[in-house]
């Protein structure tokens, strides 16, 4: 049985729906997220099981993984990240168009994980901004699972001017990311 | 591992020379030749044009810092695949006089073993076609490998002495 997602809250009646434009953007946004899997090491072998049959990201709507950036919603970041690697990464962000949101899978990629050295950057949040982390070394396909449901759970709820406020434009120069306007 | 009779014509060869300052067969039954480094390039070219020595497996440094005036070593090894017969050069260099010559002359191969080396070590090979880090980020100012520096990145926040010894 397929099961469809839920309609927002809203006034129904004979012929017409009313909902606000928040409501239901943030609902489309949500269930067809397309995740861009920027996949190092250990951490992105449990992704390909968390895309695989048995876990079947695409449950959830995201099933189309996208390898360009500019088509990209969601970076999906797993795996350790050297320091050399830090300014690809960082081009990769910044190419991806907004609404975007990126998902840190693994001890690594959240915090440099085992790899306390001085060739791997301590956590991807040097570079740049990430809405939700995922422990585990690696973590299980149920947790990076959870972390998509979190990340939609943000998309759902999101304010529509959430990107133009000064706020995210602060945080974003924090992290040396140019904005437009 | 290698037919004794071409070891010792190698060995004689390397004496004649007078190329060999140490010669030490370890318990593996490997030959460790120490040489002087300002003739390594020389050695590498006699073994290679006249002995046949024609693969180049290896070459890495080390660091001393205990050892006077021998802070830092660069070894290599050197294979005759059709003798099959392997030997592991040493060199002794001071911490103020880094240099050794550059081995592509011979073996094009060692040219990225020669960038790693200088990029972890600081041992400057001289006449290397380009000396500059490898596997490092290029902005790096010093050479990681090196005993005075730590091994954990600095910047790293979440750890602390009283859980991790740092």
């Amino acid at each position: 049985m397929v099961k469809v997602v839920e309609a927002p809250e809203g006034f129904e009646g004979q012929g017409f729906f009313a909902t606000s434009l928040d409501k239901v953007i943030g609902m489309a946004r949500a269930n067809s997220l397309w995740p861009l899997p920027f996949a190092t090491s250990c951490c992105g072998i449990e992704f390909m099981a968390t895309m695989g049959a048995n876990y079947d990201l695409a449950r959830f709507g995201s099933e189309r993984m996208s390898f360009s950036p500019r088509q990209a919603d969601l970076l999906i970041v797993a795996g350790t990240i050297s320091k050399k690697l830090g300014p690809v990464l960082k081009q990769v962000y910044d190419q991806m168009a907004e609404p975007k949101w990126v998902l840190s899978v693994g001890a690594c990629a959240s915090s440099g994980g085992i790899f306390d050295t001085y060739s791997v950057l301590q956590g991807i949040d040097h570079v740049i901004p990430v809405d939700v982390y995922v422990p585990g070394c690696p973590p299980r396909p149920e947790q990076i699972i959870e972390g998509v449901l979190k990340i939609q759970h943000l998309a759902k709820n999101e304010s529509l001017r959430r990107r133009d406020s000064d706020e995210y434009r602060k945080m974003l120069e924090t992290y040396n990311i140019e904005t437009t306007k | 591992m290698s037919t004794s009779s071409f070891l010792d014509k190698t060995i004689d060869g390397l004496n004649s020379k007078g190329f060999i300052l140490e010669y030490i067969l370890d318990s593996y039954n490997e030959h460790n030749i120490v040489i002087d480094a300002n003739k390594a390039l020389e050695v590498v070219k006699y073994l290679n044009s006249e002995l046949g020595y024609n693969f180049l497996v290896d070459l890495t440094g080390s660091h001393y810092p205990d050892k006077e005036n021998q802070e830092y070593q660069v070894v290599f090894h050197i294979q005759n695949l059709v003798e099959n017969t392997r030997l592991r050069f040493k060199s002794n260099l001071s911490k103020d006089q880094m240099e050794f010559p550059s081995l592509t002359p011979v073996f094009s191969a060692s040219n990225w073993m020669e960038r790693e080396t200088f990029d972890f070590f600081g041992i400057q090979f001289t006449g290397h076609p380009e000396l500059r880090r490898i596997l490092n980020v290029d902005d790096m100012d010093y050479h990681p490998m090196r005993k005075e520096y730590a091994l954990e990145d600095e910047t790293r926040r979440d750890k602390n002495d009283t859980f991790f010894g740092r």
